[in-house]
Formats: structure tokens, C-alpha cells, sequence
């Protein structure tokens, strides 16, 4: 800590890029995609088949639209598409840290 | 920014089984989140800014999602209802300028410099004083808006639910408060990025199917400009200066109070935004941030404007004292009328993510602060990291708390709540004046970011509460006035600033490195990460597509 009333931006940058190299962010968590997908795929599931056994009034509360079937397969659309992509292109991984010799990271 | 301090009884959703089942699986899953990124935070640096090390396309729909909290969306409706299509200033030039200029211009300041947060950036450029006066004033600042989050939830889910107030207070404030203390900022953005798109899956419906019920945007047009005059449904009519607008405003302080000082200083200065970019993993991803978020901003005031106008025509005396129906109500009603059970449950849930996701982008925000800039400087210094995680946690724990304590405040004392809100925003004006200051100009000197801090909220505070509220000037509405004071109090911040730098000594050149305009620090000579340098990765194309896009959207609200 610098006790002049300037602070240098050195010990900040110092600081966190001694934190960044014990980061396990990186390594450790898990990827939103997964979940995203997993809920979207059972509320599209849920939402589609309310919309599949809609009676008339509901039809008509929503001007006539089944707007459960297009919302829950929407949904669903979405839920698939996070899923394929994390399939697709999964998790990189993590970069490694910026080495001894000050290398830059990739 | 209106709260939904009044929702009408009648108000109550006919929610049943199917929609409390997916408003269960909601409260599970954000639980779910906070239990598995609890294994990713090992350093402070993992638990306060996710280490880092976040991809683009997940920090920027964070960005957007934190500002899409259920005050923001419910107010812009009810904003849409009073004043029509004006609320598009909000969006395309109160949000979209301000959002491309922090990711092109100052984000290789902040990122580069390698800072944990705003404040620390006023650590590295200016002194002490004016470190801790911002910490404070945003520690304060954040507990205060989390708990105002927290008592709008509770009004309306006790108007649309029947719940009473202190049971929705309670159990949102202990969700908030579990997935923030497991897993930090990793948690908190996640939960961000899904609530982002709940709430599009609850609001696209009610747009389209409130459209469809006035006859499409036709029928919507006509009738509106029957009922409120051609001016409501354009952005620009009726802004001369001198000439008569129910916003108040006229062109010059739109696009100066409300495009350029205002909108410039939420975005690019409030922490509980340039947070989701610190966390982003290198340089490129964090300029990305903003630039991505601005995308769906451009098109999310279709889908709460458009619902405050359908509101407007089939409830003509919405908002006047002959109605049952406030403005804040033209979202709820519209889900009452129209859904059914099922989407119903979804436009619940979202609105509900929305509220504890704005509460959360606070708590998130202020344990940093408070911990990084006001623990660790001046308290209890240079101890170990893991016990700054261990502090980060309890401070997030005390916060929440806090703020259940504001919301039962603001649930007795709901005026003198939005008057501390409007004092707060005025603080936002002049953080943004000496950024710009302090950013461009290598001779601002040490001191004048304390005293142009001090001198720009005292002038935008002077002319909001005295020369407006005592009727010294003449300004129609608090919108307009708010414009005005934020004008005023750029000008005197600006004005000390410089008036400061020239009597008192400049920070050595040697420590502006990396801070300033025209200098360099060695994490922005970082070449890109393979793939970034893609063409659609390119900040300047994004960031210039978005403005483009945000103008071409005025064309048609304009003639």
C-alpha cells in the first residue's frame, strides 16, 4: 500500500494480475448455455402443451391467437437452439495464464 | 423514473396452478445457479469481477439485462402511455450514443488499467478524496435502489398476486441474497443473462397480441393521434424551442440533457453496469460488451412502448384521476386481459427475474465497492485475499438486509424515497465530467476531481430543488427539469474542474500512464485472442452498426 496521497497504478495492475493467474473462474464454472437451453426446452415443453389443449375461451381471451403454442414453441425453439450450439462450439479450454516469462496470452 | 408506488386492486392475475409451476421452476433453477458457480470463486478477483475471464455475448446481454430491471420496464410503459413515442429518446439517443462511446472510447481506459471498479479508476487518476466520496456515495447509492427494487416488487406482486408485502420483500431478498453470497458476480450475471430472456418470452406476447387488439400499429396510430394529437405518436413533433409538449422538453435538452449528460452518465460511469464488462475475459470482449448490449436495447423499447400505447387506447382516461388505472399499470393490465395461463405464468416470472435481477446488479455492485474500495483501502488493509472473500460475502449478507430495511422504509415513507432516488441520480452528472475531464485532458489536475464533483452535484441539486421545485424558472414537467439540472450541473462540474487544475499541481506524468487519452498501459497492447479479430467482432463496425441503426430507427417516428 502506498501511503502517499497519489496512488500509482502500478500496484493495482500488480495486484490483479497476480489474482488473475490464481482465477479459477475460468476453469470452474459451468456454462450458462447448458442451463438456458435446459429451462427454455422445459418451458417451451410445458407452454406448448397448454397451448395444445386450449380451450375456446383462452383462444379468445388472446384475440383468437393460440398464443400458448406459439409462445411454448418459440420457447422451445430458443431451448434447442442453446443446446445445438453448446454441442456445436463446446466450452473453450480456459487460457492459459500469462506464463513466468511474461509471454502474452493467446 | 416512475415507481409503481400505486397498482390497482382490481388488478389481481388469474393465475392458477400451471403458472405458479413455472414461476417454481424459476425460484429453482436461479438457486441451481448460485449452488453450482460456488465451486468457481476461489480469489477475491473470481468472487467480485467472475475473474475476469466472462465471454462477450454473456457480459453484454448482462449489461442490458441490468438495466432492464421491472422499474425501468413498467416505468418506460407507463412513460409510453403519458408522453407516446418520446420514450423512444430513452432508448435510441439516452442510451445507444452513450453505450458505443464507453465501449470504443473508454474501455481500453478501464479495462487496460487493469481497475476493479469506477471508483478505483478516480484512485489511479485523481486522489483519495475523491476515491472515497464516489465509494460512499455509490455504496449508498446501490443499497438505496436495491431496496426500492424490492418494495416496487413487493406492490406489485401483492397487486397481481396477492401476496402480502412483506412475504414478496422477504422471499426476494432471501434468493437475491443466497445466489449472491455462493456465487458472487458469476451468479448474479448468470441469472442476468436467463432473466433477459424470460422477460423477452413475456413481453413479445403481450406486444402482439395488444397490437392485435387495436387493430394492429394502424389502428393503433389512428386512434391515438385522434384521442392525443399527431404529436404523441412521432418522436420529434412539438419539441421547438418555446413550443407547448407534455414531456417538457425541447430538442435542444433532449439531446444534450437527456442524450448527452444523462445517458452518458449512467452508462458509461454507473458501476452496476461497467461491472459486466470488467468481468469480460480480455480486452476485446470487455469494448464488446456494451456494443452487444446495444443491439437488443434498440429494440426492447418496441416491446414496452408499444404495450404503455395499447394501454393509452383502451383505457383512454389511464393515469387521470377519473381512472382506477395509474400509467405503472398498463403492463399488468394487459397480461390480465389478454394472457392465458401458461404465458401468463412466464410474463409473471419474468417480471419477477426482472425485479430481483435489477436488486441484484446493485447488491453485486455495492459488496465491491465496499469491500475493494472502502474495506481494503482505508479499514482493515493488507490482509490476506481470502479473507476479502470471506468480507465480500458477509458484506453482501448486510447489504441485502439493509436493503429489506430501505424497502420497508419506502413502504412507510414512499416520498422522501423518491426524493433521496432523484438526489442520487444527480450524482451520476458530475462522476461523468470528470471522467470526461479527467480521460482527455493530461493537466486535470489531482484535486479537481473532488471539487468538480462536489461543485456539479450542488449546481444540478441547486437548480433541481430551488430555482425548479420553487418555481424560480418555468419547466413543465420533472422530466424536463431533470434534463435542465443535469445540463446545469455538468457546466459548474466542468467549470471548477478547470478552474481547480490551474492553481493546484498536475499528477506526474508518470502515474497517467494507461489513464489518459493519447497514453498507453501494457494490458491494451494485448493483441487480439485468435478468433476476435473476425469482422464481426470488430468493436468499431459493431459500435458504429448500432448508432447507425439507432438513427435509421427515427426515420419512421419522424415525419
Amino acid at each position: 500500500m502506498s501511503d502517499s496521497n497519489s496512488y500509482s497504478d502500478k500496484n493495482v495492475q500488480d495486484e490483479v494480475s497476480e489474482l488473475e493467474t490464481k482465477s479459477v473462474t475460468a476453469a470452474r464454472l459451468f456454462d450458462i448455455r447448458r442451463i438456458i437451453g435446459g429451462l427454455f426446452v422445459v418451458y417451451g415443453v410445458i407452454v406448448t402443451i397448454a397451448g395444445l389443449v386450449a380451450s375456446d375461451d383462452e383462444i379468445d381471451k388472446a384475440q383468437g391467437v393460440n398464443i400458448n403454442l406459439w409462445t411454448g414453441l418459440g420457447m422451445l425453439v430458443l431451448g434447442l437452439f442453446f443446446l445445438a450450439w453448446l454441442k456445436v462450439r463446446p466450452t473453450a479450454p480456459p487460457t492459459p495464464p500469462i506464463s513466468a516469462e511474461g509471454a502474452p496470452r493467446e | 423514473m416512475h415507481t409503481p408506488t400505486h397498482l390497482a386492486a382490481e388488478l389481481r392475475l388469474p393465475t392458477n396452478w400451471l403458472d405458479y409451476s413455472i414461476l417454481g421452476i424459476y425460484f429453482v433453477v436461479v438457486l441451481g445457479i448460485g449452488f453450482a458457480a460456488r465451486r468457481s470463486v476461489k480469489t477475491s478477483l473470481d468472487f467480485f469481477l467472475s475473474g475476469r475471464s466472462l465471454p462477450a455475448w454473456v457480459t453484454g446481454l448482462a449489461f442490458v439485462a441490468a438495466n432492464l430491471g421491472a422499474t425501468e420496464i413498467l416505468g418506460m410503459a407507463a412513460n409510453s402511455a403519458q408522453y407516446g413515442v418520446y420514450t423512444t429518446h430513452w432508448y435510441w439517443i439516452g442510451a445507444i450514443p452513450a453505450m458505443v462511446f464507453l465501449g470504443l472510447v473508454m474501455m481500453p481506459f478501464y479495462y487496460g488499467s487493469k481497475v476493479r471498479s469506477v471508483p478505483e479508476f478516480l484512485l489511479l487518476r485523481f486522489d483519495k478524496a475523491a476515491h472515497l466520496l464516489s465509494s460512499i456515495l455509490f455504496a449508498v447509492a446501490a443499497i438505496l435502489i436495491a431496496g426500492v427494487n424490492l418494495y416496487a416488487l413487493a406492490i406489485v406482486v401483492e397487486a397481481l398476486l396477492g401476496w402480502p408485502q412483506w412475504v414478496a420483500i422477504v422471499v426476494a431478498g432471501f434468493f437475491v441474497l443466497a445466489y449472491i453470497t455462493l456465487g458472487g458476480l458469476s451468479s448474479a450475471i448468470y441469472n442476468e443473462v436467463l432473466q433477459f430472456f424470460v422477460i423477452l418470452a413475456g413481453l413479445i406476447p403481450i406486444t402482439v397480441l395488444g397490437l392485435k387488439k387495436v387493430g394492429g400499429w394502424g389502428g393503433l396510430s389512428d386512434s391515438l393521434t385522434q384521442s392525443r394529437g399527431g404529436d404523441f405518436m412521432t418522436a420529434w413533433g412539438g419539441t421547438g424551442i418555446g413550443s407547448d409538449n407534455p414531456l417538457g422538453a425541447n430538442w435542444l435538452t433532449i439531446v444534450l440533457g437527456l442524450g448527452f449528460v444523462l445517458s452518458f452518465g449512467y452508462w458509461t460511469t454507473n458501476f452496476a453496469e461497467v461491472q459486466r464488462a470488467l468481468s469480460a475475459k480480455n480486452l476485446s470482449a470487455a469494448q464488446r460488451t456494451p456494443l452487444i448490449a446495444a443491439f437488443p436495447k434498440i429494440f426492447i423499447v418496441f416491446v414496452v412502448m408499444i404495450p404503455g400505447l395499447v394501454a393509452a387506447v383502451l383505457v383512454p382516461k389511464i393515469g387521470t384521476p377519473g381512472s382506477d388505472l395509474q400509467y405503472n399499470d398498463a403492463i399488468p393490465y394487459l397480461m390480465q386481459q389478454l394472457l392465458p395461463n401458461g404465458v401468463l405464468g412466464i410474463a409473471v416470472t419474468g417480471l419477477l427475474a426482472a425485479f430481483m435481477a435489477g436488486m441484484a446488479a446493485n447488491i453485486s455492485s455495492f459488496n465491491t465497492v465496499f469491500t475493494n474500495d472502502v474495506w481494503a483501502r482505508y479499514v482493515v488493509k493488507g490482509r490476506e485475499d481470502g479473507y476479502y472473500v470471506r468480507f465480500g460475502r458477509l458484506i453482501t449478507v448486510i447489504g441485502v438486509l439493509a436493503s429489506i430495511g430501505t424497502a420497508f422504509l419506502a413502504s412507510s415513507f414512499s416520498n422522501i424515497m423518491s426524493y433521496l432516488q432523484t438526489l442520487f441520480s444527480f450524482f451520476n452528472v458530475p462522476m461523468f465530467v470528470v471522467f470526461i475531464i479527467g480521460m482527455f485532458w493530461k493537466r486535470a489536475s489531482m484535486k479537481s476531481g473532488f471539487w468538480g464533483l462536489i461543485a456539479g452535484t450542488t449546481a444540478a441539486m441547486v437548480n433541481y430543488f430551488v430555482i425548479y421545485k420553487q418555481g424560480v424558472i418555468d419547466i413543465p414537467s420533472d422530466q424536463g427539469a431533470n434534463f435542465v439540472s443535469a445540463i446545469a450541473g455538468f457546466v459548474a462540474g466542468a467549470v471548477v474542474m478547470v478552474a481547480v487544475s490551474l492553481f493546484t499541481a498536475p499528477k506526474p506524468a508518470a502515474e497517467l500512464q494507461g489513464l489518459v487519452y493519447g497514453t498507453t498501459s501494457p494490458g491494451m497492447s494485448e493483441a487480439p485472442a485468435k478468433g476476435d479479430d473476425a469482422w464481426y467482432r470488430k468493436p468499431a463496425l459493431l459500435g458504429w452498426g448500432a448508432v447507425v441503426l439507432a438513427a435509421a430507427c427515427y426515420i419512421p417516428f419522424s415525419f
